[in-house]
């Protein structure tokens, strides 16, 4: 299949772009309808948020006819990637990454120094930290792994994006559901459910954009030019399509009426606790595991410049990971009203879980078989291989956690909480900055980074923030859950609870300057694309060899030996 | 035995697709189906009622301004936790509860068993500004629910979605809802009907200004039912176990 010029016009009206405008004109007038009768206030600013996305839509299905192109973009180079909606996938990465941890640091002040509440319900902590969680793992960590999928798809079938416009609408229709969702959460708009706050509304339209989303992908997949789908793809398609049985089942709901943004969920007590953690846990099996490792199975060998280390133990990491992952949920809800017996379960799976994903840790780590001196130079493929250091830390201490005695002490304290940053910082933040590091230059076309000693500033900065992080939490943790069960001589509890929320408080302070370590790196991180994204090279600076394998990738040499 | 071929997955999509939604579908399965079907998942006890209008509307702005983030509402059955708590949470408790609030993080206390614990005084002025009676506490202020009016025009819509649900509010519960609102925290209204309906449920102004059914009402309310619906002493430790 040739691409190299389209018999008709790109970018004119056809059928389905007909079909398209139609639905966002019955979506307007919806929400029109909705806005005009809404039953709270909320309803109302969303109903019309909505209404003005989709206007919008229409007005640029219009221009874009009226502004139709001679062949299709890109045709020339005979590769004809769809590249623009990758490259808007990377700038929302580096805004939501800002604003979300620009979020997290604030209400991690809030716990230091409660003043900062300033008895403001729209900024408090309760409704400030789904603005933070969902604004790093939804906002930051979907936004790159749209953008990271849609390029790595291409690249790996050697196809263009399926659809011209279904790719846009996953962009925009993503980053609606994000502002929604994030404006919810200030007015108080929550399901109260963790990592699925959003209201029913907004997971109906998180719905129809992620089963475009599925269909863009798939559609790829369909009409490859290569053979085998590549284990990258493998990764990606189970994310996209476990998130969505996921999202689904853990929102059914009941809204108050069809114009309020208020519902009620549909279980109820111990069975909706082990649905929202049967989610909740697997959001971060394919949200932030399978997702990330598709990234990781990219960028890794493509920055090395090795193949992927092993084909079969990509096969086997892969079932086991996707199969034992989700029967992990219910290490969330050790000694609680859950029975017994599934609570073992959990617990059992989430230590089996243990080995897969050291497998994907092996696997990524091994791929720098004889490339290893490259660290020394090329600080992205540091950041990289980091990244995979703290999976791999996280998911030891993971199954460690899930096993009932330790949880009995760590659970509901901070523990936890600097678990998920060694995962959520190290981990995710980590493989997003060097996807996002090799990403601009490549699709910018430009010869390098503007300067590689800000990437190792970076790097270390961000570091140095991680490990403030989660050492303090993990001493905090430890401290509160030995102070809860402590008895005295007398046999009594020897502290009150608000003992133990006052020694929190210095270990609360070097947590929140942990974060603003990180939020600079990633500062830092934005200057270093913008001026690349400018075409700017720092002066006086070496350049690496070999740091940039290619600007146009062609597939990688990861093929099974048949 | 012919060996295994992989290549033949990793070359249809579909295939691909089909495979991982089943081998992701098992787990999730095997571990929640049977907590539906499984009746001693629930313990069959005495004193379980749907929430009363007001402290609904009460629990709906627990979770507007995310109180769970930092309070859980279920007591583990750890001997140091029912020391502090009281009785260990059962899954009866919160049957009635959608979504839960059993809540994952305790920057602050336990909460399932707060109801009468404190003072309606103390609420108020914990809820104004809570260093005023912990000086150590982190817990931001809430001063403008005094201030607020509660908002309960939909809250027969709100007891009718429930009813979707399977809490078993009746027609007549319905449509005395607003009514029964009211009258919980009008120190004067008559309660006949709001303690028939709702056995043990406690009518007093708990804002402390009878000028206004405000959102301190609703959420004070709330908290001070939370565990005391269970009479525990009715019951012997082994009566839990299953």
């Amino acid at each position: 299949m040739t691409m190299a010029r389209a018999e008709k016009t790109y970018g004119t009206m056809t059928t389905a772009s007909y079909a398209v405008m139609a639905s966002l004109i019955a979506g307007a007038i919806l929400a029109l309808i909705v806005a005009a009768k809404a039953a709270d206030t909320p309803m109302a600013i969303h109903a019309s948020l909505f209404l003005l996305a989709f206007v919008a839509g229409v007005f640029t299905l219009i221009s874009r006819h009226f502004n139709a192109l001679e062949h299709r973009p890109g045709a020339d180079d005979g590769l004809g990637y769809n590249d623009n909606v990758v490259k808007a996938g990377v700038i929302a990465t580096l805004f939501w990454g800002v604003a979300g941890m620009l979020a997290g640091l604030y209400i991690a002040s809030e716990l230091a120094f409660p003043a900062l509440n300033f008895d403001f319900a729209y900024i408090n902590f309760g409704r400030l930290r789904p603005v933070h969680t969902s604004g790093v793992i939804f906002a930051f960590g979907g936004n790159a792994l749209i953008a990271t999928s849609f390029y790595v798809v291409q690249r790996t079938c050697r196809a263009r994006l399926a659809g011209e416009i279904a790719p846009w609408f996953v962009f925009w229709g993503y980053q609606l559901f994000l502002v929604v969702a994030v404006t919810g959460y200030l007015m108080g708009v929550t399901q109260s459910r963790e990592y699925a706050e959003p209201e029913w509304y907004t997971d109906i339209w998180l719905t129809i954009v992620w089963v475009v989303y599925l269909l863009v992908f798939l559609g790829t997949l369909m009409k490859r030019r290569e053979p085998h789908i590549y284990v990258a793809n493998w990764f990606y398609l189970a994310f996209i399509v476990t998130i969505a049985l996921l999202h689904i089942t853990n929102n059914l709901a009941v809204p108050e009426t069809w114009v309020s943004s208020k519902s009620y969920s549909v279980f109820s007590g111990v069975q909706d606790a082990l649905i929202q953690w049967w989610y909740g846990h697997n959001a971060v099996g394919f949200f932030l595991t399978a997702g990330f490792l598709g990234m990781m199975y990219y960028f890794v060998p493509k920055r090395a410049n090795r193949p992927v280390y092993s084909y079969r133990l990509s096969i086997i990491h892969f079932w086991s990971l996707i199969f034992i992952y989700i029967w992990a949920g219910p290490h969330h809800l050790h000694y609680t009203a859950l029975p017994d017996w599934a609570q073992t379960l959990g617990m059992t799976f989430s230590i089996m879980l243990w080995m897969p994903s050291w497998g994907g840790m092996i696997n990524g780590l091994m791929t720098l078989s004889g490339a290893w001196d490259k660290l020394r130079t090329d600080p992205v493929l540091r950041i990289l291989v980091v990244s995979l250091a703290f999976y791999g830390m996280s998911t030891f201490e993971g199954p460690v956690m899930s096993v009932k005695a330790v949880n009995s002490l760590s659970h509901y304290t901070d523990w936890t909480i600097g678990h998920v940053h060694s995962g959520a910082m190290g981990w995710v933040g980590f493989v997003t900055f060097g996807a996002v590091y090799c990403l601009v230059p490549w699709l910018w076309k430009r010869e390098r980074l503007y300067s590689m000693a800000l990437v190792s500033w970076h790097f270390w900065i961000a570091t140095m923030g991680i490990v403030l992080y989660i050492t303090s939490m993990w001493v905090s943790g430890i401290l509160q859950g030995l102070m809860w069960r402590a008895y005295d001589s007398q046999g009594f509890l020897e502290y009150s609870f608000v003992e133990t929320v006052a020694a929190m408080h210095p270990f609360y302070i070097i947590r929140a300057a942990g974060g603003l370590l990180y939020l600079t790196g990633t500062l830092i991180m934005v200057y270093n694309c913008w001026r690349t994204i400018r075409g700017d090279v720092r002066a006086g600076e070496p350049i690496i060899p070999d740091a940039n394998p290619s600007i146009v990738s062609g597939p990688l040499a990861a093929q099974p030996a048949e | 035995m012919s060996k295994f071929n992989h290549a033949i997955i990793e070359k249809n999509s579909i295939l691909l697709l089909v495979l991982t939604l089943i081998v992701v579908s098992v787990g999730g399965l095997i571990e929640i189906v049977p907590t539906f079907l499984i009746t001693t998942t629930i313990e069959d006890v005495k004193g379980m009622r749907p929430y009363t209008p007001l402290e609904l509307k009460g629990r709906d702005i627990y979770i507007r301004e995310g109180c769970y983030l930092c309070h859980s509402q279920m007591i583990r059955s750890l001997r140091s936790e029912v020391e502090r708590y009281g009785h260990y949470s059962l899954a009866a408790e919160s049957m009635y509860d959608h979504p839960f609030q059993w809540g994952s993080k305790r920057i602050g206390p336990d909460l399932a068993r707060v109801g009468g614990k404190y003072s309606d005084e103390w609420h108020r002025l914990h809820m104004e500004n809570p260093r005023q009676v912990v000086p150590e506490s982190v817990m931001p202020g809430y001063p403008f629910l005094a201030k607020t009016p509660l908002d309960y025009s939909h809250v027969d819509d709100d007891l009718r979605a429930l009813a979707a649900t399977g809490v078993p509010y009746t027609a007549e519960d319905i449509a005395n809802a607003k009514a029964d609102l009211v009258a919980q925290v009008k120190p004067d209204a008559d309660t006949t009907g709001l303690m028939k309906r709702y056995p043990k449920a406690i009518a007093r102004d708990y804002s402390g200004n009878p000028q206004m059914v405000s959102e301190l009402d609703a959420l004070v309310a709330y908290l001070q039912m939370l565990g005391t619906l269970v009479d525990f002493n009715a019951y012997d430790g082994a009566d839990f176990n299953q």
